[in-house]
Protein backbone atom coordinates (compact mmCIF):
# COMPACT_ATOMS: atom_id res chain seq x y z
CA UNK A 1 0.00 0.00 0.00
CA UNK A 2 2.70 2.43 1.09
CA UNK A 3 4.97 1.27 -1.69
CA UNK A 4 2.25 1.89 -4.25
CA UNK A 5 1.75 5.37 -2.93
CA UNK A 6 5.44 6.17 -3.23
CA UNK A 7 5.66 4.84 -6.79
CA UNK A 8 2.56 6.88 -7.64
CA UNK A 9 4.04 9.99 -6.11
CA UNK A 10 7.31 9.50 -7.94
CA UNK A 11 5.50 9.02 -11.23
CA UNK A 12 3.55 12.19 -10.57
CA UNK A 13 6.67 14.17 -9.74
CA UNK A 14 8.42 12.84 -12.80
CA UNK A 15 5.57 13.92 -15.05
CA UNK A 16 5.40 17.31 -13.35
CA UNK A 17 9.11 17.84 -14.00
CA UNK A 18 8.89 16.60 -17.54
CA UNK A 19 6.16 19.07 -18.43
CA UNK A 20 7.88 21.99 -16.77
CA UNK A 21 10.37 22.56 -19.58
CA UNK A 22 9.01 23.38 -23.02
CA UNK A 23 9.38 20.50 -25.42
CA UNK A 24 10.09 21.32 -29.01
CA UNK A 25 12.33 19.93 -31.67
CA UNK A 26 14.20 22.24 -33.92
CA UNK A 27 16.65 20.82 -36.42
CA UNK A 28 19.71 22.95 -36.88
CA UNK A 29 22.06 23.13 -39.84
CA UNK A 30 25.06 23.21 -37.57
CA UNK A 31 26.21 23.03 -33.99
CA UNK A 32 26.97 26.76 -34.16
CA UNK A 33 23.38 27.56 -35.05
CA UNK A 34 22.14 25.48 -32.18
CA UNK A 35 24.44 27.27 -29.74
CA UNK A 36 23.33 30.65 -31.07
CA UNK A 37 19.72 29.60 -30.60
CA UNK A 38 20.41 28.61 -26.99
CA UNK A 39 22.18 31.88 -26.30
CA UNK A 40 19.50 34.06 -27.87
CA UNK A 41 16.52 32.31 -26.36
CA UNK A 42 18.09 32.56 -22.91
CA UNK A 43 18.73 36.29 -23.34
CA UNK A 44 15.29 37.29 -24.61
CA UNK A 45 12.51 38.03 -22.16
CA UNK A 46 9.08 36.49 -22.50
CA UNK A 47 6.75 39.48 -22.29
CA UNK A 48 3.84 37.48 -20.94
CA UNK A 49 5.63 35.90 -17.99
CA UNK A 50 8.14 38.61 -17.51
CA UNK A 51 10.87 37.06 -15.44
CA UNK A 52 11.22 34.06 -17.69
CA UNK A 53 13.39 33.87 -20.76
CA UNK A 54 11.69 32.64 -23.90
CA UNK A 55 13.90 29.54 -23.59
CA UNK A 56 12.12 28.37 -20.44
CA UNK A 57 8.62 29.75 -20.89
CA UNK A 58 5.59 27.75 -21.90
CA UNK A 59 3.60 30.81 -22.93
CA UNK A 60 2.26 30.83 -26.46
CA UNK A 61 4.10 34.00 -27.32
CA UNK A 62 7.40 32.47 -26.16
CA UNK A 63 6.81 29.57 -28.54
CA UNK A 64 6.18 31.96 -31.41
CA UNK A 65 9.29 33.98 -30.58
CA UNK A 66 11.42 30.83 -30.34
CA UNK A 67 10.19 29.77 -33.76
CA UNK A 68 10.96 33.23 -35.11
CA UNK A 69 14.48 33.13 -33.66
CA UNK A 70 14.97 29.67 -35.14
CA UNK A 71 13.79 30.76 -38.58
CA UNK A 72 16.04 33.79 -38.57
CA UNK A 73 19.07 31.74 -37.54
CA UNK A 74 18.41 29.27 -40.35
CA UNK A 75 18.14 32.21 -42.74
CA UNK A 76 21.70 33.05 -41.71
CA UNK A 77 20.91 36.14 -39.62
CA UNK A 78 23.52 37.15 -37.06
CA UNK A 79 23.01 37.48 -33.32
CA UNK A 80 22.95 41.29 -33.51
CA UNK A 81 20.44 41.28 -36.36
CA UNK A 82 18.06 39.05 -34.43
CA UNK A 83 18.39 41.12 -31.27
CA UNK A 84 17.77 44.32 -33.24
CA UNK A 85 14.70 42.71 -34.80
CA UNK A 86 13.23 41.95 -31.38
CA UNK A 87 14.12 45.36 -29.93
CA UNK A 88 12.44 47.12 -32.87
CA UNK A 89 9.20 45.35 -32.03
CA UNK A 90 9.23 44.96 -28.28
CA UNK A 91 11.74 47.56 -27.08
CA UNK A 92 14.88 47.19 -24.96
CA UNK A 93 12.73 45.51 -22.35
CA UNK A 94 12.85 42.29 -24.35
CA UNK A 95 16.58 42.00 -23.61
CA UNK A 96 17.57 40.67 -20.21
CA UNK A 97 20.79 42.71 -20.50
CA UNK A 98 19.68 46.21 -21.45
CA UNK A 99 22.08 48.14 -23.73
CA UNK A 100 24.33 50.88 -22.37
CA UNK A 101 22.90 54.21 -23.56
CA UNK A 102 21.94 57.58 -22.01
CA UNK A 103 18.57 56.29 -20.84
CA UNK A 104 20.16 53.37 -19.02
CA UNK A 105 23.28 55.08 -17.69
CA UNK A 106 21.79 55.36 -14.23
CA UNK A 107 20.76 51.70 -14.34
CA UNK A 108 24.27 50.52 -15.17
CA UNK A 109 26.31 53.06 -13.20
CA UNK A 110 23.92 53.58 -10.28
CA UNK A 111 25.19 50.75 -8.05
CA UNK A 112 28.85 51.79 -8.53
CA UNK A 113 27.95 55.42 -7.91
CA UNK A 114 26.07 54.50 -4.76
CA UNK A 115 29.06 52.47 -3.56
CA UNK A 116 31.51 55.32 -4.16
CA UNK A 117 29.22 57.84 -2.44
CA UNK A 118 28.73 55.65 0.61
CA UNK A 119 32.49 55.00 0.77
CA UNK A 120 33.14 58.76 0.79
CA UNK A 121 30.52 59.11 3.51
CA UNK A 122 32.04 56.38 5.66
CA UNK A 123 35.64 57.57 5.15
CA UNK A 124 34.54 61.08 6.07
CA UNK A 125 33.15 59.85 9.37
CA UNK A 126 36.26 57.82 10.12
CA UNK A 127 38.55 60.75 9.32
CA UNK A 128 36.54 63.12 11.52
CA UNK A 129 36.82 60.70 14.39
CA UNK A 130 40.60 60.38 13.94
CA UNK A 131 41.13 64.15 13.75
CA UNK A 132 39.13 65.04 16.79
CA UNK A 133 40.03 63.02 19.89
CA UNK A 134 36.97 61.76 21.71
CA UNK A 135 35.74 63.79 24.66
CA UNK A 136 36.50 61.05 27.16
CA UNK A 137 40.05 60.65 25.93
CA UNK A 138 42.50 62.45 28.19
CA UNK A 139 45.27 64.79 27.21
CA UNK A 140 48.86 64.01 28.30
CA UNK A 141 48.65 66.85 30.90
CA UNK A 142 45.53 65.33 32.39
CA UNK A 143 47.10 61.89 32.51
CA UNK A 144 50.10 63.36 34.27
CA UNK A 145 47.84 64.94 36.84
CA UNK A 146 46.02 61.72 37.51
CA UNK A 147 49.27 59.88 38.01
CA UNK A 148 50.33 62.53 40.47
CA UNK A 149 47.08 62.38 42.39
CA UNK A 150 47.27 58.63 42.47
CA UNK A 151 50.76 58.49 43.95
CA UNK A 152 49.84 61.22 46.43
CA UNK A 153 46.88 59.24 47.62
CA UNK A 154 48.96 56.09 47.93
CA UNK A 155 51.54 57.78 50.10
CA UNK A 156 48.94 59.44 52.34
CA UNK A 157 47.15 56.17 52.89
CA UNK A 158 50.41 54.44 53.74
CA UNK A 159 51.09 57.28 56.20
CA UNK A 160 47.74 56.79 57.80
CA UNK A 161 48.28 53.07 58.19
CA UNK A 162 51.64 53.52 59.82
CA UNK A 163 50.14 56.11 62.18
CA UNK A 164 47.47 53.69 63.19
CA UNK A 165 49.89 51.07 64.39
CA UNK B 1 33.63 76.84 9.66
CA UNK B 2 31.35 76.43 12.60
CA UNK B 3 31.46 73.13 14.39
CA UNK B 4 27.72 72.46 14.70
CA UNK B 5 26.70 72.74 11.03
CA UNK B 6 28.36 69.64 9.57
CA UNK B 7 27.38 67.53 12.53
CA UNK B 8 23.68 68.39 12.03
CA UNK B 9 23.97 67.45 8.39
CA UNK B 10 25.69 64.23 9.29
CA UNK B 11 23.06 63.40 11.84
CA UNK B 12 20.27 63.81 9.29
CA UNK B 13 22.04 62.37 6.25
CA UNK B 14 20.75 58.82 6.79
CA UNK B 15 17.20 60.14 7.21
CA UNK B 16 17.44 62.24 4.04
CA UNK B 17 18.88 59.27 2.20
CA UNK B 18 16.04 57.07 3.47
CA UNK B 19 13.37 59.58 2.43
CA UNK B 20 14.80 59.87 -1.11
CA UNK B 21 15.01 56.09 -1.43
CA UNK B 22 11.47 55.62 -0.09
CA UNK B 23 10.12 58.22 -2.53
CA UNK B 24 11.82 56.48 -5.48
CA UNK B 25 10.60 53.04 -4.47
CA UNK B 26 7.13 54.42 -3.77
CA UNK B 27 7.03 55.88 -7.27
CA UNK B 28 8.11 52.50 -8.64
CA UNK B 29 5.12 50.86 -6.97
CA UNK B 30 2.70 53.06 -8.91
CA UNK B 31 4.03 51.81 -12.26
CA UNK B 32 2.52 48.75 -13.89
CA UNK B 33 5.25 46.35 -15.03
CA UNK B 34 2.75 44.65 -17.35
CA UNK B 35 2.68 47.72 -19.58
CA UNK B 36 5.66 47.52 -21.87
CA UNK B 37 5.95 50.76 -23.85
CA UNK B 38 5.86 50.05 -27.57
CA UNK B 39 8.80 51.24 -29.66
CA UNK B 40 6.42 51.35 -32.65
CA UNK B 41 4.63 54.51 -31.53
CA UNK B 42 5.06 57.23 -34.19
CA UNK B 43 6.41 54.67 -36.63
CA UNK B 44 4.65 53.42 -39.77
CA UNK B 45 2.66 50.21 -39.41
CA UNK B 46 4.76 47.18 -40.33
CA UNK B 47 4.35 45.80 -43.84
CA UNK B 48 1.95 42.89 -43.97
CA UNK B 49 -0.70 41.16 -46.07
CA UNK B 50 -3.26 38.97 -44.35
CA UNK B 51 -6.46 37.19 -45.36
CA UNK B 52 -9.89 38.36 -44.19
CA UNK B 53 -12.22 36.43 -41.94
CA UNK B 54 -15.65 36.71 -43.46
CA UNK B 55 -14.82 37.44 -47.06
CA UNK B 56 -12.39 36.69 -49.85
CA UNK B 57 -9.42 38.91 -50.56
CA UNK B 58 -6.70 40.25 -48.37
CA UNK B 59 -5.79 43.29 -46.33
CA UNK B 60 -2.44 45.00 -46.23
CA UNK B 61 -0.74 47.90 -44.48
CA UNK B 62 -1.63 50.11 -47.49
CA UNK B 63 -5.34 49.65 -46.71
CA UNK B 64 -4.79 51.45 -43.42
CA UNK B 65 -3.89 54.70 -45.17
CA UNK B 66 -6.42 57.47 -45.70
CA UNK B 67 -8.44 56.91 -42.52
CA UNK B 68 -8.00 57.16 -38.81
CA UNK B 69 -8.34 53.56 -37.72
CA UNK B 70 -8.35 51.50 -34.57
CA UNK B 71 -6.79 48.08 -34.98
CA UNK B 72 -8.22 45.90 -32.25
CA UNK B 73 -6.31 42.68 -31.53
CA UNK B 74 -8.73 40.03 -30.27
CA UNK B 75 -9.35 36.29 -30.13
CA UNK B 76 -12.28 34.08 -29.21
CA UNK B 77 -10.17 32.46 -26.46
CA UNK B 78 -9.45 35.84 -24.92
CA UNK B 79 -11.57 36.55 -21.87
CA UNK B 80 -10.83 40.25 -21.60
CA UNK B 81 -11.72 40.71 -25.29
CA UNK B 82 -15.23 39.58 -24.44
CA UNK B 83 -15.35 42.03 -21.56
CA UNK B 84 -14.32 44.97 -23.73
CA UNK B 85 -16.50 43.95 -26.66
CA UNK B 86 -19.47 46.12 -25.68
CA UNK B 87 -17.16 49.14 -25.64
CA UNK B 88 -15.74 48.24 -29.07
CA UNK B 89 -19.31 48.07 -30.38
CA UNK B 90 -20.14 51.44 -28.84
CA UNK B 91 -17.09 53.05 -30.48
CA UNK B 92 -18.04 51.48 -33.81
CA UNK B 93 -21.58 52.89 -33.55
CA UNK B 94 -20.03 56.32 -33.08
CA UNK B 95 -18.59 55.93 -36.55
CA UNK B 96 -15.03 55.09 -35.63
CA UNK B 97 -13.40 52.78 -38.18
CA UNK B 98 -12.30 49.66 -36.36
CA UNK B 99 -10.41 46.80 -37.96
CA UNK B 100 -10.39 43.52 -36.06
CA UNK B 101 -7.10 41.68 -35.85
CA UNK B 102 -7.98 38.07 -35.10
CA UNK B 103 -4.96 36.74 -33.24
CA UNK B 104 -3.99 33.04 -33.18
CA UNK B 105 -7.55 31.83 -33.38
CA UNK B 106 -9.53 29.16 -35.21
CA UNK B 107 -11.63 30.63 -38.03
CA UNK B 108 -14.76 28.73 -36.97
CA UNK B 109 -14.41 29.88 -33.34
CA UNK B 110 -13.83 33.47 -34.41
CA UNK B 111 -16.87 33.49 -36.70
CA UNK B 112 -19.10 31.96 -34.04
CA UNK B 113 -17.86 34.49 -31.47
CA UNK B 114 -18.74 37.44 -33.72
CA UNK B 115 -22.11 35.95 -34.58
CA UNK B 116 -22.98 35.53 -30.93
CA UNK B 117 -21.65 38.85 -29.60
CA UNK B 118 -22.04 41.09 -32.64
CA UNK B 119 -19.52 42.29 -35.18
CA UNK B 120 -18.35 45.88 -34.77
CA UNK B 121 -15.47 45.53 -37.22
CA UNK B 122 -15.27 47.09 -40.67
CA UNK B 123 -13.08 44.14 -41.59
CA UNK B 124 -11.46 41.32 -39.68
CA UNK B 125 -7.94 40.30 -40.65
CA UNK B 126 -6.70 36.88 -39.67
CA UNK B 127 -3.28 36.12 -38.25
CA UNK B 128 -3.53 32.41 -37.63
CA UNK B 129 0.10 31.84 -36.63
CA UNK B 130 0.82 35.10 -34.86
CA UNK B 131 3.70 35.85 -37.22
CA UNK B 132 2.45 39.33 -38.25
CA UNK B 133 1.50 40.04 -34.62
CA UNK B 134 5.20 39.78 -33.73
CA UNK B 135 5.91 42.57 -36.23
CA UNK B 136 3.29 44.69 -34.50
CA UNK B 137 4.91 43.95 -31.14
CA UNK B 138 1.75 42.26 -29.89
CA UNK B 139 2.30 40.21 -26.75
CA UNK B 140 -1.25 39.45 -25.71
CA UNK B 141 -4.87 40.22 -26.37
CA UNK B 142 -6.60 42.59 -26.27
CA UNK B 143 -4.41 45.32 -27.62
CA UNK B 144 -5.63 48.30 -29.62
CA UNK B 145 -3.54 50.40 -31.98
CA UNK B 146 -4.47 53.89 -33.11
CA UNK B 147 -3.32 54.42 -36.71
CA UNK B 148 -3.49 57.85 -38.33
CA UNK B 149 -4.32 58.79 -41.94
CA UNK B 150 -0.73 58.31 -43.05
CA UNK B 151 -0.56 54.79 -41.68
CA UNK B 152 1.49 55.79 -38.65
CA UNK B 153 0.88 54.17 -35.28
CA UNK B 154 0.06 56.94 -32.82
CA UNK B 155 -0.94 55.10 -29.68
CA UNK B 156 -1.38 51.64 -28.27
CA UNK B 157 -3.75 50.45 -25.55
CA UNK B 158 -2.59 47.31 -23.78
CA UNK B 159 -5.54 45.64 -22.13
CA UNK B 160 -9.24 46.35 -21.97
CA UNK B 161 -10.96 49.33 -23.62
CA UNK B 162 -13.66 48.92 -20.99
CA UNK B 163 -11.13 50.30 -18.50
CA UNK B 164 -12.08 54.01 -18.22
CA UNK B 165 -8.44 55.15 -17.95
CA UNK B 166 -7.44 53.28 -21.10
CA UNK B 167 -10.44 54.58 -23.02
CA UNK B 168 -9.93 58.16 -21.91
CA UNK B 169 -6.27 58.13 -22.96
CA UNK B 170 -7.16 56.62 -26.34
CA UNK B 171 -9.95 59.11 -27.07
CA UNK B 172 -7.69 61.99 -26.12
CA UNK B 173 -5.06 60.82 -28.60
CA UNK B 174 -7.76 60.38 -31.27
CA UNK B 175 -9.09 63.87 -30.73
CA UNK B 176 -5.60 65.28 -31.20
CA UNK B 177 -5.45 63.66 -34.65
CA UNK B 178 -8.63 65.27 -35.93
Amino acid sequence: MKKQFITGLMAFLFIACATAAPIETFKFDSRQHEQLFQKLSEGLRCLVCQNEAIAESNADLAKDLRRQVYNMIEQGKTEDQIKAYMVQRYGDYVLFRPPFKPLTWLLWLGPGLLFVLSMIFVLNIIRHKADKPEEDELSPAELERIKKLHTEKMTTSVDQETKHQ
Amino acid sequence: MSDTKPSIFRRFAPLIFFIILAALLGFGLTLNPRLVPSPLINKPVPKFTLPLLNQAGSFSDKDLKGHITLVNVWASWCFVCRQEHAEVKRLSRQGIRIIGFNYKDKAADAKAWLQRLGNPYRKVIVDRTGRVAIDWGVYGAPETFLVDRHGIIRYKVIGSLADPDNLKALLKKMKALK
